[in-house]
């Protein structure tokens, strides 16, 4: 997905918003600007009359920090402390709240959640700010312009008085279209390393509240019996075992047949009750495949003429080069299914109020989904169905299906009783495992070619893979001429100056329910590209840094020149060239979501005795890094799940079923994997971009880069223990 | 049938089934939803709970071994002075992303420095490796056990 924000696309989102307040929510109070516990002062801004200021996050927090960043931007153009702002989660109104990246949709992903809000919630908080002077300078009789706001405190002149008195007087002035704001210069807390999380202490003392934490008065939970594998059809159950245990209360086929809902008053009735369901299957439209079929199917895409010619490249030039190359690289690589096992199991409650209107608790990533989805359900108009978000442990992309898969099958479970208790959904781990959306399968073959002074003449790539984004809502944001950019980004927009590149892409049948994994395509495109570049600058003999430098060499190109950027500082803060005695380094670099990331890995050890991750020196360029160390904490973060799933994570199908079920068989990075990670953020003006996925593509190959130097193994299949490699 | 536990200092009486795994009891029975479930077979730690002073994963401590058991919580682990270090070097590294494995991260940490008050980097990654956190915050976790060591010394 594209990030582009423009301030125009941002005004007129504002001005949309801004009219939906005034025109829409003042009259019928929903958003009523005074109260006598203090006012609205527009859709992000809420100030209680002790002064308190609340942020209105439109954005979840999976733990990528939008519970800070957005307060942060806001307490920054208002004037007042990190301690003075808190924040609230937006209801769900794609109106008002919606992703501007998105159009009408309220939702996060692709890394935008800071991207798309910088400008509004800037705009909000100056808002909010100019709102208060003018009440403050109307007030005490004195020029706006000779009145500040600092810490909280209005000042003009002699006089003082802390936001709270001016509240609400300036709930009743309109808010200012285009209000001034601050000059990078004048931030106190935009990129300020001293700003901490505003969620930590409840996330270390057990306060936090996940959806997983509702208990509603008079809940049941429900667990769905699922068949062993996806498009198996509920005929009947036989529940006389269940019975036997108490809490037990009943069984219903779910309305599409997909499973059979068990309802009981609490969650270990609800698992033992499941384990004794017995269920009839209607299997002949279920899914038989083994995942080696699949991996069959995209071998053989490879070896075809690609489906698609994505850059419309001349192939029989760039074969010809090839073919005329002094030295030729051709290697393929394969890449499993991968689960996104956030650590919360996905979950939500849903409850029916007196008045009939539907109330869904959920960590909700695209609120905008079930929010559409269950307006057909309950035949409720949007208005009657509220979505209240909690945290949400992890996501990675999970939350957000674009059909909405947890949220409708929890809703299916609601109206197939009787509505008077509320329903609280629970998926297990093994249903996380077994019965999930998984990063699609994708096969890639590269040949690069290469003439007698080690330059690239010819560039050759064929992609094979279940397309994401086909069939579902956003596929007019992704499918250009049948190409899903998804399965190609990293790639055909690469910023490299390749001469002679070629890129096909042929779609694979569908093999199971796919969804994006963070970081999308480049979890595959970004290993592909930057495994070939390390080949390459080997067989030409060459520097992998200076190799790749010299095909980032516009400086005029600001693509190129970050990115350029990002691979040096990491090379120099990695002392690269220089490992330790026993050691051995591989780099990489990567554009994703807007942001540039390069990764120094440094190994010790061998294959078959164990490889040991010393370290992993990460350089990012986000642009302007609202939150320091949430940007750190994200590289961190993104480049444990890279690394993690690359040395041992892989979803395999046996007759269609899911072979691996729980962390023993599906087993996550654990905290001895990687000794040491250090990560340096490019100083930077520009407009902040995406910081929760770029971390992620660079890591695998970095460390795939780093094995091969060490040892010579070429990593061509993933998990790495595929191609021989252990770990210590 | 009803039962007896000892919990964060108080006895509570549960109505829970031998077998009912004692995650499910403070969870649901007593509402105390700081202690998480993450895999049921104890195989993340999320749901980490001091039996005696010592980590268990309650999702396989089961509710008739306790008898006479001085269970602790998360929501009292602040009350010991290593919990109450741990939790306060997880604010200042700012250690959490998502949070919801962090409770049973707090937990391990402070059965590790109860018996070892100075670890190296080793023991650290040796004693919490069964803390899963799929946000991969390892590298502030293992700070942060030597940062609560640090507060502790001083």
């Amino acid at each position: 997905m594209t990030i582009n924000t423009s301030r125009r696309g941002f005004l007129k989102g504002a001005a949309a918003a801004s009219a939906v307040l005034i025109v829409g929510a003042r009259p019928d109070g929903a958003l009523a600007a005074a109260s006598s516990d203090g006012a609205q002062l527009n859709p992000f801004v809420k100030i209680d009359a002790d002064g308190t200021v609340t942020a209105i996050v439109k954005h979840f927090e999976m733990g990528q920090g939008p519970a800070t960043g957005l307060p942060t931007i806001i307490a920054e153009e208002l004037g007042v402390t990190m301690d003075q702002i808190e924040y609230e989660f937006a209801p769900s109104d794609p109106q008002v709240y919606n992703n501007l990246l998105f159009g009408p949709f309220q939702g996060t992903g692709g890394s935008t959640a800071i991207a798309n809000s910088w400008m509004q919630y800037r705009q909000a908080g100056a808002a909010a700010r100019e709102m208060l002077i003018n009440a403050a300078a109307q007030s005490w009789g004195v020029d706006p312009s000779g009145v500040t706001i600092e810490d909280g405190i209005i000042t003009a002149g002699e006089k003082t008085a802390p936001i709270a008195e001016f509240v609400a007087a300036a709930s009743q002035l309109e808010v200012p279209a285009e209000p001034r704001l601050k000059d990078p210069s004048e931030f106190r807390l935009i990129g300020n390393e001293s700003v901490r999380r505003k969620d930590s202490a409840i996330k270390g003392n057990g306060q936090a509240k996940f959806a997983m934490d509702v208990h509603l008065p008079n809940q049941m939970v429900a667990m769905i019996k699922r068949p062993e594998s996806r498009g198996g059809i509920a005929l009947g159950f036989d529940d006389s075992a269940s019975k036997e245990i108490k809490g037990y209360i009943n069984a219903a086929i779910l309305p599409n047949q997909a499973g059979v809902a068990v309802y009981a008053e609490n969650t270990w009735a609800a698992i033992q009750a499941r384990d004794m369901l017995e269920v009839e299957w209607d299997m002949s439209a279920a899914e038989t495949r083994d995942s080696d079929q699949i991996k069959a199917e995209i071998k053989a895409a490879l070896d075809a003429e690609p489906e698609f010619n994505v850059n419309q490249a001349d192939v029989a030039a760039v074969t010809a080069a090839i073919d005329g190359a002094d030295t030729v690289i051709e290697q393929s690589f394969y890449f499993p299914l991968l689960a996104h096992a956030p650590m919360e199991p996905l979950n939500c409650t849903i409850e029916q109020t007196a008045e009939g209107d539907i109330i869904l608790h959920d960590g909700a990533q695209m609120p905008t989904g079930p929010h559409m989805a269950y307006q057909q359900i309950f035949q409720l108009p949007p208005e009657n169905i509220q979505i209240k978000t909690m945290l949400a442990g992890g996501s990675f992309g999970r939350r957000a299906t674009p059909d909405a898969d947890y949220q409708v099958e929890a809703a299916l479970a609601f109206v197939v009783t009787d509505r008077s208790r509320p329903v609280k959904l629970v998926w297990t781990r093994e249903d996380d495992i077994r019965s999930g959306y998984y990063r699609p399968a994708f096969g890639h073959k590269a040949r690069v070619g290469l003439d007698a002074d080690g330059n690239i003449v010819g560039w050759q790539h064929q992609v094979a893979g279940q397309s994401i984004m086909k069939g579902t809502p956003f596929e007019s944001f992704s499918v250009h001429d049948g190409v899903d950019h998804s399965s190609v980004e990293g790639i055909a927009d690469s910023p490299y100056n390749i001469p002679g590149m070629a890129l096909g892409l042929t779609d694979t049948p569908k093999a199971t329910s796919v969804l994006w994994w963070r970081s999308v395509g480049h979890t595959h495109t970004g290993y592909v590209m930057e495994v070939m570049m390390d080949l390459a600058a080997k067989a030409a003999g060459r520097d992998p840094v200076e190799f790749r430098l010299s095909y980032l060499a516009d400086g005029d190109d600001p693509d190129q020149s970050r990115k350029a950027g990002v691979l040096k500082l990491a090379a120099e803060k990695a002392n690269w060239g220089n490992p330790a005695e026993g050691r051995a380094q591989g780099i990489a670099v990567h554009k994703s979501f807007g942001s540039y990331a390069a990764q120094v890995v440094e190994v010790s050890g061998d294959p078959e005795s164990g490889i040991k991750i010393e370290k992993v020196t990460c350089a990012v360029d986000c642009g302007i890094a609202v939150n320091p160390d949430v940007v750190r904490a994200q590289m961190e973060g993104g480049i444990g799940y890279g690394i993690g799933h690359v040395m041992r994570g892989q979803i395999t199908l046996t007759g269609g079923a899911v072979d691996q079920s729980n962390f023993p068989d599906y087993e996550p990075l654990r905290i001895g994997d990687i000794a040491a990670i250090d990560v340096h953020i490019v100083p930077s003006a520009e407009a902040p971009t995406g910081v929760g996925e770029p971390g992620t593509p660079p890591a695998a190959p970095a460390l795939a880069n780093a094995i091969n130097t060490l040892s010579g193994v070429q990593i061509a299949a993933h998990p790495m223990t595929e191609d021989g490699i252990s770990f210590v | 049938m009803a039962l007896s536990l000892k919990l964060n200092g108080e006895t509570h009486t549960v109505d829970a089934e031998p077998g009912t795994p004692l995650l499910w009891v403070i969870r649901d029975e007593l509402k105390l939803t700081g202690t998480k479930f993450g895999c049921g077979v104890a195989s993340c730690g999320a749901c980490t709970v001091h039996v005696n002073g010592e980590p268990v994963r309650s999702c396989q401590t089961y509710v008739e071994d306790l008898e006479d058991a001085e269970i602790t919580t998360i929501e009292a682990i602040g009350d010991d002075k290593i919990g109450a270090a741990v939790q306060q070097a997880w604010v200042e590294l700012d250690v959490v992303q998502c949070g919801y494995c962090q409770s049973g991260q707090v937990m391990s940490a402070v059965g590790l420095l109860s018996e070892n008050p100075k670890p190296s980097a080793e023991e650290i990654d040796e004693y919490m490796w069964g803390n899963a956190c799929r946000c991969a915050t390892y590298q502030r976790i293992r700070a942060g056990v030597q940062r609560a060591s640090e507060i502790l010394e001083a």
